[in-house]
């Protein structure tokens, strides 16, 4: 496994939220309520025992609150720093419902978490050895959720990374104010500490391996690709000073990007990896960022929370316009673009050009589900797998979980999805099937 | 990472009672019935002392009350119910299947009635239905006592032998004691119960108060109508006091049974610290009534931990294990000196520990004018502890031990050897 360079522009980032210090975390912990059925819990797509993790910083036992914390869900270092809790857990805090300031639970989370990577504790042991094999594609939160689970339960894994770094966006994805690179492969060790995961990076299933090796060689699959490339506007690819945003962000969190002499940067969309994008070339030293967005401030899909902070950074914003074409002059890039009215549609008369030096594509990933396609029994939905509560794809010995599944949700979904897929995937084992004893049909 | 160790075993046997673990829920609420101690040892409860049984009761309403402090709910908590409301037989029968269901888990029956023929009658119904051990009742502070029984009895060591014998006749389970706070010295009601011939004594039970008064209706709480009543305290505020009973009893010479500690438990540090002072099992009402069975998931962890850290394989290796170190003050060393420091970098300025010092303690600890973080004259720093107390940030203030130079004198050996004591400081 490859560790990200040391040389990351993503370094220059502070943590957007502190971590707390112990006299911090005893002052809020102490301020939680212990709700009963707490509505907090029901927030979290993995359901951690919030009130009880909490309880547990005040009474000094730290070690049993990360285990509260990792027993529902063992991304849930990361999942401190990068879920929006401001619409989950914290969003619904009963304090919200007081006018008092909610439970700070993912700083909390984060403190009993980092607390544990510390001191090395770990809590779960794999299960004793099943001799079955489970292959899993893609080593994304939703793969590392559902090899750990299904270590616990005494099941082989190995997991097929396409690329030289592990642990998905989580790694290469994720704003670096929240976490860096070298913290979610903190966690990915951690994780794999359990033992018994074979890891293959650089190795793209679909090319370098088939599905029909892997129903040869496992027992069963569990599908955690994620979601595809970026999306692209017409008529713009192979223009310098274009990037699609997701691909952008990959490189200056694993290594070093040159912004010399951009001064004007253009990130087109209104969803979370656009409002990521501003924050993070603002940071990253562009004096004047834009967000260029086809639709009005209440009607973007990015947090309202995430935008908030980027309009205190002095971020601007372009709304309800739409880029029509781009093009590359001596001074840099021009955008022409049009003003959309209240449904979308272009105003007339208002065709404008937009200055900028550097412009980011943020208007949705594809979709891998083409990849599965061939395959009998598997249904997508506009390039989504489709699953059941339990990840199952339709064909059987087949699971998935995380963004190829969801469509592209949090990390806290991708770890959820995981946990389940591996209860079904153990319960379909144990019932004594396997893909290897099964006749494949129409494998790719 | 870690290598495993071998876990900490819990396994308690108080007084003969065995249990999966030490924690208790004590006789209250909480063990009102069968349905309720059966969701209790799913949750992890090791044992349950039933409600107290006896002739069952009418109660008022309201019953409880509570004293807060700076928004913190129920530090101390008071009541005025009675024993058990429900039918005996209905208690008998859920006594039943609780054993039936939950045989490895301690069901400890708690008793009070009167005269000899009523001990000798539901001590045999107690033990038909299976209970692992009885519980005296000789505590409770309110309306029982005015019926000659409870704290009526707890109160008179005579009384306390005489019932507590008659029961140890009829009873083939290990038979507690239990103890009432009310009392100037606690030792002799101890010591009377084990003259009786008590396998065991569990305290304490609630303490004698006034939780309030309605200042607007002139009526103290918890208020019954027009009127109110004298009732139980207990919960977190009590547990000093507690700890201080169970630790006097424990370092007596004269008493050798076991202690089940009671009083203001509420996670798994205040249960370690009953441990230390000699409790082998220890029971909790307030804080489950406050939050529910599931605190004893963290109590079950946090002892596990604590025993691991230290290496205790088994729980008898903790009990009474602070006892020794329980000592008289003339046998305190006059010559150890502390004084107090603070941390500059963690201090926030709120100087809660100037004003602790110049109006409550020995007028050492200053404003310098230029930083909100003040400083200490050491010289006049008599080590009291107050401004620590005080300090808002953990660790900010830390006492720190000073070498003067003098060896160890006690005040014993200072009147009875002429022992030298180092010069008194903060004495002007
Ligand atoms: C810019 C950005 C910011 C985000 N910020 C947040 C955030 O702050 N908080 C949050 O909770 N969520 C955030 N998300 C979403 C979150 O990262 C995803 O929901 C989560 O990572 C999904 O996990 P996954 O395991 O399903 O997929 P991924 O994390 O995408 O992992 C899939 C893995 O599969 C590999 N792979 C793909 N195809 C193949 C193949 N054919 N063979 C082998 N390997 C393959 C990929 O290389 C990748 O490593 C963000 C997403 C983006 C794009
Ligand atoms: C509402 C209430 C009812 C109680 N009823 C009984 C009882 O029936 N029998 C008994 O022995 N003690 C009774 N107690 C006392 C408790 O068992 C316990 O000794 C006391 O509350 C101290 O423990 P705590 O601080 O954990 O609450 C009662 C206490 C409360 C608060
Ligand atoms: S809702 Fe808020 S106060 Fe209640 S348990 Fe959850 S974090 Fe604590
Ligand atoms: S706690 Fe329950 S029984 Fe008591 S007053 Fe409230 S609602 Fe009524
Ligand atoms: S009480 Fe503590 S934090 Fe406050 S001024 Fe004193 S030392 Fe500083």
């Amino acid at each position: 496994m490859i560790r990200p360079p040391s040389a990351r522009s993503e370094a220059v980032f502070d943590d957007f939220k502190p971590a707390y210090t112990t006299g911090q975390a005893l002052a809020e912990a102490n301020r939680c309520l212990y709700c009963s059925d707490a509505p907090c819990i029901q927030a979290c797509p993995t359901g951690i025992d919030i009130p009880e993790f909490i309880r547990k910083i005040a009474t000094d036992n730290v070690k049993g609150s990360a285990r509260t914390i990792f027993e529902a869900n063992i991304l849930g270092m990361s999942c401190a720093r990068v879920c929006p809790v401001e619409v989950l857990c914290v969003g619904d805090c009963v304090y919200n419902h007081m006018g008092v300031p909610p439970i700070q639970i993912g700083k909390l989370q984060r403190y009993s978490t980092d607390v544990a990577y510390a001191e090395g504790w770990t809590f779960f042991e794999a299960g004793e050895d099943t001799g079955k094999r489970v292959a899993l594609v893609g080593a994304g939160p939703a793969s590392l959720a559902c090899a750990h689970a299904l270590r616990r339960m005494g099941h082989g894994c190995t997991i097929f990374e396409k690329r030289a770094v592990v642990g998905g966006l989580n790694t290469t994805g994720v704003a670096p104010y929240k976490m860096k690179a070298d913290r979610s492969q903190d966690e990915v060790d951690w994780v794999l500490s359990i033992g018994g995961v074979e890891l293959k990076t650089g190795v793209e299933v679909g090319r370098d391996v088939t599905f029909a090796d892997l129903e040869r060689d496992f027992d069963a699959v569990f599908v955690g690709f994620g979601l595809g490339p970026d999306g692209w506007l017409p008529d713009c690819e192979g223009i310098a000073g274009i990037h699609g945003a997701v691909d952008f962000i990959e490189r200056f969190k694993l290594g070093e990007v040159d912004l010399d002499g951009v001064e004007r940067a253009l990130v087109i969309g209104g969803g979370n990896t656009a409002v990521d994008a501003v924050r993070e070339l603002k940071g990253l030293g562009v004096p004047r960022v834009a967000m260029v967005y086809r639709g009005t401030e209440a009607g973007m899909s990015g947090y309202a929370h995430e935008w908030q902070a980027a309009k205190l950074e002095n971020i601007e914003a372009i709304w309800q316009t739409q880029p029509t074409g781009f093009a590359r002059g001596d001074d840099g890039l021009a955008v022409d673009a049009v003003k959309l009215d209240e449904k979308k549609r272009p105003i007339e008369g208002s065709a404008h050009r937009l200055p900028a030096d550097l412009v980011l594509l943020a208007i949705g990933q594809g979709k891998l589900g083409e990849l599965i396609a061939g395959l009998d029994g598997v249904r997508l939905d506009r390039g989504r797998l489709v699953v059941d509560a339990h990840g199952y794809t339709g064909r059987p010995g087949y699971y998935a979980g995380g963004d190829a599944a969801n469509g592209g949700k949090e990390v806290v979904n991708a770890a959820a999805e995981g946990k389940a897929a591996a209860r079904a995937i153990d319960a379909w084992l144990a019932a004594d099937n396997s893909l290897r004893s099964q006749k494949t049909e129409g494998a790719v | 990472m870690a290598a495993a160790k071998v876990k900490p075993d819990l396994t308690t046997d108080c007084a003969g009672i065995r249990s999966p673990n030490p924690f208790w829920l004590a006789s209250a609420p909480p063990t009102n019935s069968g349905e309720q101690i059966m969701r209790a040892f799913d949750a992890g409860w090791g044992g349950a002392v039933w409600k107290t049984l006896g002739t069952p009761i009418q109660n008022v309403s309201s019953r409880f009350g509570a004293t807060n402090y700076r928004g913190t709910a129920a530090i101390g908590f008071n009541n005025i119910e009675l024993i058990t409301d429900r039918p005996l037989d209905v208690n008998f029968r859920e006594i039943a299947e609780v054993k039936k269901r939950y045989p490895d888990h301690a069901v400890i029956v708690s008793l009070m009635v009167e005269t000899r023929e009523e001990w000798k009658e539901i001590i045999q119904r107690s033990e038909d239905a299976g209970a692992d051990g009885l519980e005296l009742n000789f505590g409770c502070p309110h309306g029982m006592c005015e019926r000659g029984m409870g704290s009526a009895v707890g109160q008179e060591p005579k009384v306390n032998e005489r019932i507590t014998g008659w029961a140890k006749e009829f009873a083939t389970v290990p038979v507690l004691v239990k103890l009432t706070p009310n009392v100037g010295d606690i030792v002799p009601h101890g010591l009377a119960a084990k003259r009786g011939g008590a396998d065991g004594v569990s305290l304490i039970n609630t303490i004698k108060s006034i939780i309030g008064v309605d200042i607007d209706r002139f009526v103290p709480e918890p208020r019954v109508g027009g009127l109110s009543t004298n009732g139980g305290y207990c919960g977190a505020a009590v547990k000093p006091i507690a700890l201080h009973m169970v630790g006097a009893l424990a370092r007596d010479p004269g008493f050798d049974i076991p202690i089940s500690g009671i009083g203001g438990v509420r996670n798994w540090r205040d249960a370690i610290e009953f441990m230390l002072l000699g409790s082998t099992s220890v029971q909790v009402c307030t804080e489950v009534m406050l939050r529910g069975y599931r605190i004893v998931e963290d109590m079950i962890e946090g002892l596990t931990e604590y025993m691991a850290r230290h290496g205790f394989a088994t729980v008898d290796q903790l009990v009474g294990k602070a006892v020794p170190s329980f000592s008289e003050w003339g046998q305190l060393d006059l010559n150890y000196e502390t004084i107090a420091k603070i941390d500059a970098q963690s201090c926030i300025g709120c100087q809660l520990c100037v004003t602790a010092c110049h109006d409550g303690a020995h007028q050492c600890i200053h404003p310098t004018g230029e930083s909100r973080v003040p400083v200490i004259d050491e010289d006049e720093c008599v080590g009291c502890n107050l401004c620590q107390i005080v300090c808002p940030v953990p660790g900010c203030i830390s006492m720190v031990e000073v070498d003067n130079g003098y060896t160890p004198a006690t005040w014993n050996q200072h009147v009875g050897e002429g022992a030298t004591l180092r010069p008194k400081k903060g004495a002007h």
